[in-house]
C-alpha cells in the first residue's frame, strides 16, 4: 500500500450507479489523478476511448503521454510494459480481447511473471494487464475465451476477475497498486448488466442491482480475498466473474440454500474462506464458463478433496465449457447454463 | 498433383540457405564486400532516416589497414580513453578465458565467451552515458567490464554461490546489476528489445534525458519481438539504440536462417523508417563512433538507430557446444576483419602511445586480476559443493510478499531437507 490514509467507511461513502465499464473507467481515472506513474495504452483505448469505452474521456484529461493508442502487437505491448515497469512506471496495458493475449504470452510468462524472480528483486513488473473475457454474446471462438488457466498455471503472476461494478473498481485500484504483474479479467457478458444465464429473458441493467452502488473517490479490495455472495448450508458454490451470476440464479430457481462464494481473486486463491465454507456444507460446486480439461476448476477441486476431504459427503461436482472451442452458433449449448448448473445441484442434493 | 492442366509449368523448388563453408572446407572470403575505411559519410545525426539507408548497406570503418584512425568517423578519443578501452577488452577476453576452464574443471555448469565480439559490447558502454540503461543479451559481459562491475560479483553468479547475487536462480551468466543500469538477462531471445523500447518511452514520457540501448543477436532478429521493437520505436520516436551483433553464426546456424542471403541486418531499419547503420564490428572506434551518432540522435529526440555489428563468433556458441561439427576451423583464422583487440592495439602503437611490451605486461597483469578475483568468489564456493543460498530462499521474490501456497511449499522444502538429513537446520547450507 503506497498510501497512508484513514480508512474510507464504505458504508458511509456517497455512492453512485454505475456499471461495470463505467467502474472501471472511474478506477482508472482515480489512479492517473493519484499517480502521475500511471499509465494506460492499448489499441483503441486514446482518442476513441477503448472499443467498449473503458477508457473514454482519460486521453483528454491526462494528455497523449499518459494515455495512447498503440500498433496492433500484443507482443509489443506487454514487452513496452514490462520495460516501462522497469524504469518505474505502472503501467496498465490493455488486451482487446482476452483471446487476442497469446503473442504477448511469453512476455508475461517468461519476462513479466518471473522479472522480479530471476533479479531478485532489482526489476519488478507492477503492471496491471485488463482484458475483456468470456462468453454469452455471440463472440464466437475468438471473442469469447476465458484462458485464465493459462495464467494461474504461471509462477509469479496474480490472476482477477470482478463479477460487480463496486468490485470492478475496488479490485482494479487493488491491481494498479500491487507491485506484482496483474492479469485482470473483465467479464463482457456483465459490462452492462448481471447476465444471469437465462438468455431467453430479458437481462436487467446494474442499475437494478445493489452492486452497482460504487463508493465514490477512492478504495481498494485487497487481492487474495473471496467475497461471500450469499451465506447457505446445502453446500458451496465457488465461482467468479460472469458464472457469479448464472450459479446464483439458478440456486434462486431451485431454492436451495447455497453457500456461494465468489473467488475474485484466482491466484493467490482465499482459500481459508473456501475451507471454511465447505466444512461447514460438506458438499462443493465449482462453475467456471472456461473449458474443463486442466482448467481452473480442477485446480479448484483438487484443493477442496485435499483439504477438506473428510467434511466431504458427496463428490466434488464441476459444471464448465465444453472441452471445444468456443462455438458461435451453438453458444448456449456450450455455456454452462440453468440446465448443466442445475442437474449438478439436483446431484449435490440428493447426495 | 502431377499430370494436370499446369504440367506445363515448371516445378516449384523450395530454397534451403546452406553457409559457404562446412567443416574441412577451404574458406575463401572474396565475396565479402569490404569496403575501405573513411570512406563512408557520417551524415547529421539529427539528419531524416532516409539518409542514413546508403550505410545500411556499406560497412562504417575508421581504422585502416595500417592501423590510422580515417576520417568523418573517427570519435577522436585521447590516448588515455583509447587504452582504457584496450584494458576493458583485454579483461573481458582474460576473463571469458578462465570462466571457460572455470566450466571445464566443473566449477560451474555453463558458460559463453564473446571472444572475437568485444567490440561491440566494450565501445557501445563506453560511448553511453553510465545511466543510460543497457538491456543485453547474453554476450555483452564486456559492458559490465567496462562499466566497472565487481568482476568477483560477476563469478558469484557463475558459481551460483552463497555470495551470488540472484541467489542462484539464474543460469551461468544470466547476470542482473540494476546498479549498473544493466537489466536483467533473459534465456528467451529478443525479449530485451520491445522492454527496451518501453524502457526508452517511459524516459520520454517523465521528461528525462537518459536513453536505452538493447543488443541482439543476428538469429535473434527472426523474433516476433524484433519486429515490435522496430514498430513501437519508431511509432513513438523511442530514444533507444538496437545492437544487432551479427557474428554470422546463430549455434549451428549460419546468418543465411536470419535472413542475410538477401540483404543487411541494417537494411531492416529502412522498412521501419528508422535510421540505420552498418559497421565494422571488429572495429572498436567505428563502434564508438557509431553508438556516440546514435545516442546523440537519441537524446536530441530525432529517433531510434539500428545499428548492425558486422563481426565473427571466434568461439563456439557455448561451453555445451562444438563448431568444429559445422563449420570450418578456417574462417576464423581467415576472418578478413581481424580481432578487435589487436586492432586497437595496433592502432595505439601506431599512435606511439602502447607497445608490444606493455600490452604483454597489461595481460599478465590482467589474468593475475581475474585469477585473484576467481580465488576470491571461490571463498564463497562453487556449483554443487554446498555454499549456496539457503533453500527456502528459492521461494522468495515469486511475488512482493509469500501467498499461503509457497508458504506451505517453502515447509515442504524444509521438511524434506529434514528428512534427507537429519541433522539438518537452519543456517546450515549444506544440500
Amino acid at each position: 500500500m503506497t498510501y497512508e490514509e484513514t480508512p474510507v467507511s464504505l458504508a458511509e461513502a456517497p455512492t453512485r450507479r454505475l456499471n461495470m465499464i463505467e467502474a472501471i473507467n472511474d478506477a482508472l481515472d482515480i489512479m492517473m489523478e493519484r499517480d502521475p506513474n500511471v499509465v494506460v495504452m492499448g489499441e483503441d483505448v486514446g482518442y476513441f476511448g477503448g472499443v467498449f469505452r473503458a477508457t473514454a474521456g482519460l486521453q483528454k484529461k491526462y494528455g497523449k503521454t499518459r494515455v495512447f493508442d498503440t500498433p496492433i502487437s500484443e507482443c509489443g505491448i506487454i514487452g513496452v510494459a514490462v520495460g516501462m515497469g522497469a524504469y518505474g512506471l505502472r503501467p496498465v496495458p490493455e488486451i482487446q480481447f482476452a483471446d487476442y493475449i497469446y503473442p504477448g504470452l511469453d512476455q508475461l510468462v517468461s519476462e513479466a511473471a518471473r522479472l522480479r524472480y530471476r533479479s531478485a528483486g532489482e526489476f519488478t513488473a507492477p503492471m496491471t494487464v485488463r482484458s475483456p473475457f468470456g462468453g454469452g454474446i455471440f463472440g464466437g471462438q475468438t471473442h469469447s475465451q476465458s484462458p485464465e488457466a493459462l495464467f494461474t498455471h504461471v509462477a509469479g503472476l496474480k490472476t482477477v476477475v470482478p463479477s460487480t461494478p463496486h468490485d470492478a473498481k475496488g479490485l482494479l485500484i487493488a491491481a494498479i497498486e500491487d507491485n506484482d504483474p496483474v492479469i485482470f479479467f473483465e467479464p463482457k457478458r456483465i459490462y452492462n448488466g448481471p447476465f444471469n444465464g437465462y438468455y431467453d429473458k430479458p437481462v436487467e441493467p446494474w442499475s437494478k442491482h445493489p452492486d452497482s452502488a460504487v463508493p465514490e473517490g477512492y478504495y481498494s479490495i485487497p487481492l487474495g480475498k473471496a467475497r461471500i455472495v450469499r451465506p447457505g448450508h446445502a453446500f458451496t458454490v465457488l465461482a467468479y466473474g460472469t458464472m457469479v451470476h448464472v450459479a446464483s440464479a439458478v440456486c434462486a430457481e431451485k431454492g436451495v440454500d447455497a453457500e456461494i462464494i465468489d473467488l475474485r481473486t484466482l491466484v493467490p486463491l482465499d482459500i481459508e474462506t473456501v475451507e471454511k465454507s465447505v466444512e461447514k456444507t460438506g458438499k462443493c460446486l465449482i462453475v467456471h464458463e472456461a473449458t474443463r480439461t486442466s482448467g481452473f476448476g480442477a485446480e479448484l477441486s483438487a484443493l477442496v478433496q485435499e483439504r477438506c476431504f473428510y467434511h466431504l459427503e458427496a463428490p466434488i461436482e464441476r459444471v464448465t465449457g465444453f472441452d471445444t472451442p468456443y462455438p458461435h452458433s451453438l453458444e448456449w449449448a456450450y455455456f454452462p447454463g440453468p440446465v448443466r448448473i442445475g442437474e449438478a445441484i439436483d446431484r449435490l442434493m440428493k447426495a | 498433383m502431377s499430370g494436370n492442366a499446369r504440367s506445363n509449368l515448371p516445378s516449384l523448388a523450395l530454397h534451403v540457405p546452406e553457409p559457404r563453408f562446412r567443416p574441412g572446407d577451404k574458406v575463401d572470403y572474396s565475396h565479402l564486400k569490404i569496403s575501405r575505411a573513411g570512406e563512408q559519410p557520417r551524415p547529421d545525426e539529427q539528419c531524416p532516416a532516409a539518409e542514413t539507408h546508403p550505410l545500411c548497406l556499406d560497412l562504417v570503418r575508421v581504422l585502416d589497414d595500417q592501423h590510422r584512425a580515417t576520417a568523418p568517423w573517427d570519435p577522436r578519443l585521447d590516448a588515455d580513453t583509447l587504452r582504457r578501452m584496450l584494458r576493458a577488452m583485454a579483461l573481458t577476453r582474460a576473463f571469458d578465458d578462465r570462466m571457460y576452464r572455470g566450466q571445464r574443471q566443473g566449477k560451474t555448469s555453463f558458460y559463453m565467451k564473446c571472444t572475437g565480439e568485444e567490440a561491440t559490447s566494450v565501445a557501445p558502454a563506453m560511448a553511453l552515458a553510465g545511466d543510460d540503461m543497457v538491456f543485453p543479451s547474453y554476450r555483452q559481459q564486456g559492458i559490465l567490464i567496462a562499466r566497472g562491475y565487481s568482476i568477483v560479483e560477476m563469478i558469484n553468479q557463475i558459481y551460483s554461490n552463497r555470495a551470488d547475487k540472484l541467489k542462484g536462480r539464474q543460469l551461468p551468466i544470466m547476470y542482473s546489476a540494476r546498479e549498473a543500469s544493466f537489466f536483467t538477462i533473459s534465456g528467451n531471445l529478443a525479449t530485451q528489445l520491445p522492454q527496451a523500447v518501453g524502457w526508452a518511452m517511459a524516459s520520454a514520457i517523465k521528461g528525462d534525458s537518459r536513453i536505452a540501448a538493447a543488443w541482439v543477436g543476428e538469429g535473434s532478429t527472426a523474433e516476433g519481438d524484433f519486429h515490435s521493437a522496430m514498430t513501437f520505436a519508431a511509432v513513438y520516436n523511442a530514444p533507444v539504440i538496437f545492437n544487432v551483433v551479427n557474428n554470422q553464426w546463430a549455434i549451428s546456424s549460419f546468418s543465411g536462417f536470419a535472413g542475410a542471403e538477401r540483404t543487411t541486418f541494417a537494411a531492416r531499419a529502412i522498412g521501419y523508417g528508422i535510421a540505420g547503420l552498418r559497421v565494422d564490428g571488429n572495429d572498436p572506434l567505428a563502434v564508438y563512433a557509431a553508438t556516440q551518432w546514435a545516442a546523440n540522435r537519441a537524446r536530441a529526440n530525432a529517433g531510434p538507430t539500428l545499428i548492425e555489428h558486422f563481426t565473427y563468433r571466434a568461439e563456439g556458441h557455448s561451453t555445451s557446444d562444438d563448431p568444429s561439427q559445422y563449420r570450418s576451423a578456417q574462417e576464423r583464422e581467415e576472418w578478413p576483419l581481424g580481432d578487435p583487440v589487436n586492432r586497437l592495439k595496433q592502432h595505439l602503437i601506431a599512435l606511439g602511445e602502447w607497445s608490444e611490451d606493455q600490452h604483454t605486461a597489461m595481460d599478465r597483469e590482467l589474468m593475475e586480476q581475474v585469477k585473484v578475483a576467481t580465488k576470491e568468489a571461490e571463498k564463497n564456493g562453487i556449483l554443487g559443493h554446498g555454499l549456496h543460498h539457503p533453500f527456502h530462499t528459492m521461494f522468495e521474490d515469486v511475488f512482493e510478499e509469500l501467498p499461503w501456497h509457497l508458504k506451505e511449499q517453502s515447509e515442504q522444502a524444509i521438511h524434506e531437507r529434514r528428512v534427507k538429513w537429519p541433522e539438518w537446520s537452519e543456517g546450515w547450507n549444506q544440500a
